[in-house]
């Protein structure tokens, strides 16, 4: 047992910050790719025809049913087998997109149902097309109502974007561990990359309140 | 497809997945009663206890689960805390979903009406007589599928315990996927098992949930 001593963290900084620096590219592209693509899901389960909709749920069933850390495995060594030549940071993105992508689709699904048909009678028969029933009043009112839950979902994306150290992706985890295989303090580094983690959620946090506020606001 | 391969390692999977599930019973017992008590502390009236029941769901809840294991485990020697992987993943596993479990049970306290308490306490309850007997059934019902949702976070999060070689499912996935390079074989049978798992799972809550039910 040796004393604790966070003296050993300030050298780091640098590293450190690049790790917190690629999280957060890392989050927010994961995060667009899991918010277009959950869109794309629940249209394609709620209106594409069975052939399509029918391995796009079967899909979605098999990405909430399995580990995220395990999808990140299958990803990241499966497209390697299949001739895709890619840099685990696009597998990692890939991966976390997708995982969360599944999880807001079954979220937008159901908001989506929860439009009053009134909006697509009255779109409708003003002479809007399907296409554009959706497009203009059906997926825009079905976003703006579940925010709140897509948030959590954005807050969740967060924390899980450490797993993709473990393919070894540069950031913030794997920058500590880095820093650890040179210093042997785990325990200071992990703190800090724990203390690193709550701040950057605290302002995600703050974040998505003010935009919960404003949709409030604007109905 | 490589159904062969699937057929020979099949067995260890299996063997595996049952210290996926052995760790997750393990880790869920754990974390209810963590959760009860920060439930307690939180709802408390020592104003002490609330602030310690606060500070333990949000930084549980705000930093990545995988941080707190490696903290436990790599981090737990400095401090004088040597834990075997398993006990390790149990320990950070069960103290995590305490706190995610700690708000389920608050929400569910939370939402039994007002007026329950003030009957139960006009008519000669104690504090502790109204929660046990009167407000805590109530709540019950209310929390299992909250609870439930949990439990079957906790089933797929288990696999983090493998990054400290607890030599669970998704360990043995990732081994085989390294030996063999055959990822979507080995991922389709540890698919199938963890499914299995959290199917299993979501029955027993849905059994739990029917049995208390109001009729």
């Amino acid at each position: 047992m040796q004393g604790l001593d966070f003296s050993v963290v300030p050298p780091y900084a640098e590293i450190l910050w690049m790790g917190v620096w690629w999280t957060v590219v890392l989050t927010v592209t994961a995060a667009v790719i899991s918010f277009v693509f959950g869109v794309v899901f629940a249209l394609v389960v709620l209106y594409a025809p069975k052939t399509i909709a029918l391995p796009v749920r079967a899909f979605m069933w098999l990405f909430m049913g399995t580990p995220l850390l395990l999808q990140l495995f299958l990803i990241y060594y499966g497209l390697g087998q299949l001739g895709f030549k890619i840099p685990a940071l696009v597998a990692g993105i890939i991966g976390l997109g997708l995982h969360f992508a599944v999880y807001n689709a079954d979220i937008l699904r159901a908001g989506i149902v929860a439009v009053d048909v009134g909006q697509t009678e009255g779109a409708r028969s003003l002479g809007f097309g399907r296409f554009q029933t959706l497009r203009y009043f059906i997926v825009p009112q079905a976003v703006r109502n579940t925010i709140p839950a897509m948030g959590n979902n954005l807050i969740v994306l967060l924390k899980e974007s450490s797993l993709v150290s473990i393919i070894g992706i540069a950031e913030l985890v794997h920058a500590a561990q880095l820093a650890i295989s040179e210093t042997f303090r785990p325990f200071e580094f992990y703190i800090t990359v724990a203390a690193l983690y709550y701040m950057l959620n605290l302002v995600l946090e703050a974040g998505l309140r003010r935009v919960e506020q404003n949709v409030e606001v604007s109905r | 497809m490589d159904f062969s391969l699937v057929q020979r390692v099949f067995p260890f999977f299996v063997e595996a997945a049952w210290i996926t599930i052995e760790i997750s019973a393990l880790s869920l017992a754990l974390g209810l009663i963590v959760a009860f008590l920060v439930a307690a502390a939180k709802m408390s009236r020592s104003l002490p206890l609330r602030i310690f029941g606060s500070a333990y769901v949000s930084l549980f809840r705000g930093t990545p689960c995988l941080i707190q294991l490696f903290v436990l485990y790599f981090g737990g020697p400095q401090i004088g805390i040597n834990l075997e992987p398993c006990a390790a993943g149990v320990i950070g596993l069960g103290l995590n979903i305490g706190a995610y479990m700690a708000e389920a049970i608050r929400g569910a306290i939370l939402s039994v009406d007002r007026g329950q308490t003030e009957a139960a306490r006009s008519i000669g309850f104690s504090r502790f007589q109204t929660m046990r007997k009167v407000v805590l059934p109530q709540a019950a019902r209310l929390m299992i599928r909250p609870l439930g949702v949990n439990a079957v976070a906790l089933v797929k999060g288990s696999a983090l315990v493998s990054t400290i070689s607890v030599v669970e499912l998704t360990y043995t996935a990732q081994r085989y996927i390294g030996s063999t390079y055959k990822p979507f074989e080995i991922f389709g049978v540890a698919a199938v098992l963890y499914m299995l798992i959290v199917y299993v799972v979501a029955r027993i809550v849905d059994l739990i949930d029917r049995r208390y039910a109001i009729a």
